[in-house]
């Protein structure tokens, strides 16, 4: 990207006689506070920043024209890179898309199969989204205690389908593998184990001054503009909006489960500001942890995917499915020509919308606080760029 | 609302510039013509009855043997928790739609990258470039007739094929 036409008049005079400069500074591709290969053009004003403009486009790996050559069975792997932090939701979309068009129902125990490993990566992405956003603000510890937190769920994650972070579990008609013998006590027993940790890490840093400053009331973005902007997830939910996909849009066995859906509590701060962000995922690992229990009382026997043949050709058509992912509201589109291969897929990712709003929150920010924005609103860089 | 009842509103206050419907359809969607389409939307964000206060998404879709692109748009209403789908279509050797920027926000976007990967140009956007391409690519890749560069800055898109 060129700098044309980003030139700022340099030699203004300050107030006191004093000489300043605006400066046009460059942050990323390579930086370790931007969650992935971001770029922001500056144009600060000492501390204090003008405007923010992102550059996205670094991990651009063209997955969706990807789809369109490898077939519906042999798109699922590329699904996890869309996002590989939260890697199964982004396996459900695809697969619940695909079902979609086929009219394929999933076995019930898949289904089940399909949310309790949904809900164990919704717990391991906002444990990686909190730990990285205290670890990118300053305080080292609590990431620690994430990540480690982080690693049981890797290892659990590992036991049911191979891989720690792109999973490749969920099939069209169900998932690949049913649970390992003995996975229910050992995710319990993390749970048993991870809930009062949340308490620990609540002692830890939610309340600690320090962080309270450097949140509250940073780049508070209410209703009209989460609308406007399509910010879903825990971005739309911090601004006051109790929507969760899960519960009003319901897919899978959701409308079988009982959770709550937190909003932004504007406590330390205001709804809709980063602090409320960071809330919000707080508080929906415990819900997770909650519909996990149920999960695993409630799962009846039986297989757990449906017959689909090897050459997958679902009519002609398209269809639109959006799955509650880790990041928000993940819409998979997906047209049918009736070959075996997609004729358009398209991913439209929570991180997108969130990276296009930060231009607009930043201008009066401080440097500093362009970190906290970008940690809070939870933006990855393969969802943004695909 | 239904995807008739959705249909009939918007027939009732557009006319002849609502084309058709698809309601049998697994997505019911409903066909604009496009000179119209930032009006409809936003008639469908500010009516009381459809009350879309969000661009879900935003798809561009390349039907080659029609010799037209399609762009899917999927509006999303919270108060009523119902999906409009609109879809228009545009030749693509001219494609010119109009931008519903000015609806959403979140479409700003969404239609850079529909100009990038598609080449569709959306009039009255504030700022129609590349979104996800280097600036100076040439091309719109997910079109169907797109051919990969031989090189691109020296560096070579040819490699030996891993298949024996």
């Amino acid at each position: 990207m060129s700098l044309a036409g980003y030139e700022v008049a340099v030699e203004q005079v300050g107030p006191h006689g004093l000489e300043t400069e605006e400066m046009t500074l460059n942050m990323g591709p390579q930086h370790p506070s931007t969650h992935g290969v971001l770029r922001f053009v500056v144009k600060a004003d000492g501390e204090v920043m003008r405007q923010a403009i992102p550059d996205v486009g670094y991990l651009h790996r063209s997955i969706e024209k990807i789809a369109e050559k490898v077939g519906y069975h042999g798109f699922m792997p590329y699904t996890d890179r869309v996002d590989y932090v939260a890697a199964m939701f982004c396996n459900q979309g695809w697969a619940s898309v695909a079902e979609k068009l086929g009219d394929i129902t999933v076995p019930k125990r898949g289904e089940y199969c399909r949310v309790i490993a949904a809900e164990l990566n919704r717990i391991a992405s906002h444990l990686l989204s909190v730990g990285t956003m205290v670890l990118d603000i300053g305080a080292i510890t609590p990431f620690f205690h994430a990540f480690r937190e982080r690693e049981k769920l890797n290892d659990l994650l590992e036991e049911l389908c191979g891989s720690r972070l792109t999973y490749n579990y969920m099939r069209i008609g169900g998932v690949a593998w049913d649970l390992p013998p003995g996975y229910a006590e050992k995710v319990l027993a993390f749970l048993d184990r991870f809930e009062p940790m949340l308490a620990e890490y609540d002692d830890l840093i939610s309340a600690n001054k320090i962080y309270v400053e450097r949140c509250a009331g940073v780049a508070i973005i209410g209703r009209e503009d989460a609308f406007a902007y399509n910010l879903v997830g825990p971005n739309l939910r911090a601004a006051g909006v109790r929507y969760d996909v899960r519960r009003d849009e319901p897919y899978s066995v959701y409308p079988e489960l009982e959770f709550d859906v937190p909003v932004g509590p504007g406590e330390h701060g205001v709804v809709g500001d980063s602090y409320a962000r960071y809330a919000v995922r707080i508080r929906e690992m415990t819900q997770s942890a909650r519909i996990l229990r149920q999960c695993f009382r409630q799962m009846p026997d039986g297989p757990v995917i449906a017959k689909v043949p090897r050459k997958f050709r679902p009519p002609a058509g398209d269809a639109q499915v959006r799955v509650e992912s880790a990041r928000g509201d993940m819409g998979w589109y997906a047209v049918s020509d009736g070959t075996e291969f997609p004729y358009r897929c398209k991913v439209r990712t929570g991180s997108f919308a969130a990276m296009a709003i930060i231009d607009k929150v930043s201008a009066g920010l401080m440097l500093a606080d362009l970190v906290t924005v970008i940690a809070s609103l939870d933006i990855v860089a393969p969802e943004v760029d695909r | 609302m239904t995807a008739n009842a959705v249909y009939e509103r918007l027939k009732a206050r557009f006319g002849e510039r609502v084309i058709s419907a698809q309601l049998e359809a697994k997505d019911p969607a409903i066909r604009i013509v496009p000179e119209a389409i930032a009006e409809v939307c936003a008639f469908a964000r500010d009516d009381s009855e459809l009350r879309c206060e969000a661009l879900s998404n935003q798809s561009g879709v390349d039907y080659k043997a029609d010799g037209e692109i399609e762009i899917v748009y999927h509006l999303y209403s919270y108060t009523h928790r119902h999906d409009v789908i609109l879809k228009v279509r545009t030749p693509r050797d001219a494609a010119v739609v109009p931008t519903v920027e000015g609806v959403w926000k979140s479409a700003n976007w969404m239609e850079r990258e529909i100009f990038d990967l598609l080449g569709v140009t959306f009039t009255g956007h504030s700022d129609l470039r590349r979104l996800l391409m280097p600036e100076d690519w040439v091309g719109h890749p997910l079109r169907k007739d797109f051919v990969e560069p031989e090189e691109y800055h020296g560096i070579s898109t040819r490699r030996e094929s891993l298949l024996r």
